[in-house]
């Protein structure tokens, strides 16, 4: 196990060499190659990213490396060397000597990567035991330094505790330790932080480039987003369709690309692209109805607020919930003193970490979880006084779009019976009519007139987010809340649901609230941003006044946090 | 904890008053009272006015609510009454039934586990496809296979043509082995068919890909990772089982002559000798709650999120919370379906018993 810090290591032989990888996926239509020709080296020490979209086989060449394919995957052709033997090769034995003990791996997801049923210090000692490194008490004792150096903040105390007791980033940094403890030559990170907020993003990604610094670790980073690669990565590879298509340094591949499938990748990397235009700033009034001053007038937008006042107005949200006697009691104020107006027509975007009360807050404007405190009006109607009746017909004229595409739509339904939902529950139309309405409703989200009779598992991760729209549009409600709605997706996916959002707004005024914890995501949507932290307002104010004159610390931290810098600077 | 305990008692105690009460009320809608089928269904040498003083002694005369609340009373204080037809208390009975009964459904259950879950692991350990079908095959084969048959196939084999282990009767621990194996049969293999199941759902969770990626062996995997998480849908439904145990009996204990409740079930429904009945119903829930009670004091040792007195931290006490629901009918909604086959053991006692008495003594 080399543990050189060399950063000019092409002379020698290299720790990693994937020559011409085949792998291919058998599946009830056939074999599907995954990955081509797929030709890759990382050396000791350095930091290697594949770049892809969902699909492009950049996971599976990562787990070819480790050999934990999925077991109707097999290897079709070339080879996958580590420190010079082909791990397609080995014995079951020696790959199980390679695992955890060379080749670290830190897996996507880390909310379902754990164990739920043994305790944190158990799973990082186990890597010792395993390899015969350290008897059970030494592990004992070396898996709460290994936390501690992953970055938990009191690692004899999480040592103890189970993983639904820690948060997703904390989780993360469990399987950092995991990847870490044995001290590998290399580490495969796939997609270590996709799962994750942003800020914490930065921080898991700063800590696994810290690690690195200091244990001379190579690390594979697999990402779809290149502004993640163009921070971490010494080379970047770009994989399409299971085929190497472009490799180099940040600067090369960032700087002058040569393959029309990396251009587009960084066209549609919103964290790349922080010069682009904002959406265009409304005048925002807060609940007293004063007018921002720093705000740039828009005549339609502004002749709109006049004649007809924004659609929501939100005047001093609080929701409080109940603390279990047991831990504690007392309420837990998830949103404290909230206040804002969502114009007609136009975007206002929540931002603010997990746990900030982004989502309640979006709860409470759907009226689904009453308020302690404070009201919501609705085209000038309090919501808090209204009927169930009258809350039925409000419902027509609010839709929500979920973040997870994957399990907002019933899988067992066929599209158009998904979409045309909404009409069937308030009982517009005939069927006839209904069919014409989501023929429609497909059509303004640019998903092809077959889909209708398709099933959601038949389509993939965008497509499906598209469905949702149209099932949130069928109604032709006023107000649509995001919550979320491009988090699940790839960056490339991202961009083109942000552009259709963008286009169905300008056609149908539609007004959104938009819920993120991205704001290169929101920069590209939103006319206005709240950014709450803890059930509080941080700091709100136009979209482009917000990037360019953060007023408070804790945006200037979220600014901070989107990937990309190395590649903006 | 203790809190938690109480509520549960509470709860079972509950659940043993509506057993008793709904058996009261189904077992007095029955056509025929006991008095008549005492006297013989044409009996002519007894005169109406006799049937009546008969009823007025064993207090069949009063109103409804008046005998309810009589027997429930007289429960409370541990009597279940007297056999009308043997005129034995129904306590002495049952008393003297249990033993040999809670010893075969005991073993039965023993073997049921063990069975169960080696076939279960085997059948997901193997890395040949052939012996992983074979080992899936067989559950369903257990379930499918009618208990009584499979205890005189067995008394064929090992009484008669190899005689390892004797017929019928009670000679001690040898004689459990035969009824044992025929009680454990499609309890075994509910047991398999949910584990395996279940193992395999759970061998493809990310966190076993994780356990892989540590180098971890085969083994490590599959019994120190994947088994224990696998563990609790099989264990919600043992506790089910113990119905299932109960029901089988009837038919176990008739085909190998053994005394026990499920003798003693089947000639009281037979006779509609209600104070037996109802004393067969009692037990039976009181067996059922007992089991479940046990697996819900288990589960929590299982599963850490399983938590018994609520959440433990202010925020991620909600998700938790929210989280845990979803698990758990989840993982008990497999247990509902497979005790479809045999619904409550009140009911399936009935019906199997009228079975049992036309297929007549074994060979």
């Amino acid at each position: 196990m080399s543990a050189e810090n060399d950063r000019t290591p092409d002379d020698r032989t290299p720790l990693l060499e994937i020559t011409n990888l085949a792998v291919s996926y058998r599946t009830a239509g056939g074999t599907i190659a995954a990955v081509r020709d797929a030709s890759l080296t990382v050396h000791a020490g350095e930091t290697v990213a594949i770049v892809g979209e969902s699909g492009s086989g950049k996971s599976t060449t990562a787990h070819a490396v480790v050999q934990l394919l999925p077991s109707t995957a097999s290897i079709a052709g070339g080879t996958v060397r580590f420190e010079g033997r082909d791990v397609t090769k080995i014995s079951r034995v020696e790959l199980r000597g390679l695992r955890g003990r060379a080749i670290g791996f830190v897996p996507q997801d880390p909310t379902v990567s754990l164990n739920p049923v043994q305790r944190i210090g158990r799973q990082v000692a186990e890597v010792l035991e395993i390899h015969g490194l350290a008897d059970r008490r030494t592990a004992a004792a070396r898996a709460i330094d290994a936390l501690a150096e992953a970055g938990l903040p009191d690692p004899a105390r999480q040592a103890q505790q189970y993983p639904h007791e820690l948060s997703g980033g904390m989780r993360q940094r469990v399987l950092i330790a995991i990847a870490l403890i044995a001290r590998p030559a290399l580490v495969i990170a796939d997609e270590p932080t996709s799962a994750l907020d942003v800020t914490v993003q930065r921080q898991i990604l700063d800590r696994i480039d810290q690690l690195k610094q200091e244990l001379g670790t190579a690390v594979l980073l697999i990402t779809h987003d290149l502004g993640v690669a163009a921070d971490r990565a010494d080379r970047i590879v770009v994989m399409s369709q299971g085929e190497v298509v472009e490799q180099g340094t940040p600067a090369e591949v960032l700087g002058s690309p040569s393959h029309p499938y990396t251009r587009a990748l960084i066209a549609a990397a919103p964290s790349l692209d922080l010069d682009a235009p904002f959406a265009e700033p409304v005048r925002v009034t807060d609940a007293t109805g004063s007018a921002d001053a720093s705000g740039e007038t828009d005549a339609a937008g502004q002749a709109l607020a006049a004649a007809f006042g924004p659609l929501v107005v939100a005047h001093d949200l609080v929701k409080e919930f109940p603390v279990p006697r047991a831990a504690g009691g007392g309420v837990h104020r998830a949103v404290d003193g909230v206040s804002f107006a969502i114009p007609r027509g136009r975007t206002l975007a929540l931002v603010g970490e997990s746990g900030s009360g982004k989502s309640t807050t979006a709860r409470l404007v759907l009226r689904l979880a009453e308020p302690t405190s404070g009201s919501v009006e609705f085209d000038g109607v309090d919501l808090t006084s209204l009927g169930s009746g009258a809350v039925r017909r409000f419902r027509r004229r609010a839709q929500l779009v979920h973040q997870n595409p994957y399990a907002s739509l019933n899988p067992r339904l066929p599209i158009g019976r998904i979409v045309s939902d909404p009409l069937e529950a308030f009982g517009v139309g005939t069927r006839a009519e209904r069919r014409r309405r989501v023929e429609e409703l497909l059509d303004v989200v640019a998903l092809p007139a077959g889909t209708i009779d398709r099933k959601p598992a038949e389509l993939s991760g965008g497509q499906r987010q598209r469905v949702a729209i149209a099932r949130a549009l069928a109604l032709a409600p006023d107000l649509v809340v995001l919550d979320e709605p491009v988090s699940a997706l790839d960056v490339s996916i991202q961009d083109q649901i942000l552009t259709l959002l963008t286009e169905i707004q300008g056609e149908f005024g539609v007004s959104y609230l938009f819920i993120s914890h991205d704001l290169a995501v929101v920069r590209r949507i939103a006319h206005d941003v709240i950014v709450l932290r803890d059930g509080h307002v941080v700091e709100a104010g136009e979209t482009s006044r917000l990037f360019r004159d953060p007023r408070e610390a804790y945006t200037q931290e979220l600014l901070d946090a989107i990937p990309g810098r190395a590649a903006r600077a | 904890m203790v809190r938690y305990v109480l509520l549960r008692l509470l709860q079972a105690v509950g659940v043993l008053w509506a057993a008793y009460t709904v058996s009261f009320l189904v077992l007095y809608a029955l056509p025929g009272d006991p008095v008549t089928l005492l006297a013989g269904a044409d009996a002519t040498d007894i005169t109406p006015a006799q049937l009546d003083a008969l009823r007025a002694e064993l207090g069949l005369d009063r109103p409804l609510i008046v005998q309810y609340l009589d027997q429930l009373a007289a429960v409370l204080r541990g009597d279940l009454g007297t056999s009308i037809v043997t005129g034995r208390p129904v306590t002495e009975i049952i008393g003297e039934a249990l033993p040999p009964t809670i010893a075969i459904a005991a073993f039965a259950l023993v073997i049921a586990v063990v069975a169960g879950a080696g076939i279960a692991i085997a059948a997901n350990y193997t890395r040949h496809r052939w012996l992983a079908d074979v080992l899936l095959g067989l559950p369903p084969l257990g379930v499918a296979v009618p208990a009584f048959w499979f205890g005189l196939m067995l008394i064929q084999w090992f009484s008669f043509t190899v005689p390892i282990f004797p017929a019928v009767g009670d000679r001690g621990f040898i004689s459990l082995v035969l009824p044992a194996i025929t009680l454990a049969l499609p309890t075994g293999a509910t047991i398999a068919q949910l584990l395996s199941k279940s193992l395999s759902n759970t061998l493809r969770e990310p966190y076993v890909d994780t356990a892989w990626a540590k180098g971890a062996s085969r083994a490590r995997v599959h019994l120190g990772h994947a088994l224990k998480n696998a563990a609790l849908p099989a264990l919600t439904v043992t506790g089910l089982i113990v119905g299932q145990l109960l029901s089988g009996t009837v038919v176990t204990e008739t085909v190998f002559s053994r005394p026990g409740i499920g003798r003693v079930t089947a000639g009281a429904v037979q006779q509609q000798d209600v104070p037996v009945v109802q004393g067969v119903v009692l037990v039976a829930a009181i067996a059922f709650v007992l089991a479940n009670l046990a697996v819900d004091l288990v589960a929590p040792l299982l599963d850490p999120r399983i938590v018994t007195t609520g959440a433990r931290s202010p925020r991620r006490g909600a998700a938790a919370a929210a989280a845990r629901p979803a698990a758990r009918p989840a993982s008990a909604r497999p247990a509902a379906s497979a005790s479809g086959a045999r619904p409550a053991p009140v009911a399936s006692a009935t019906a199997v018993s009228a079975a049992a008495t036309t297929q007549g003594e074994p060979a």
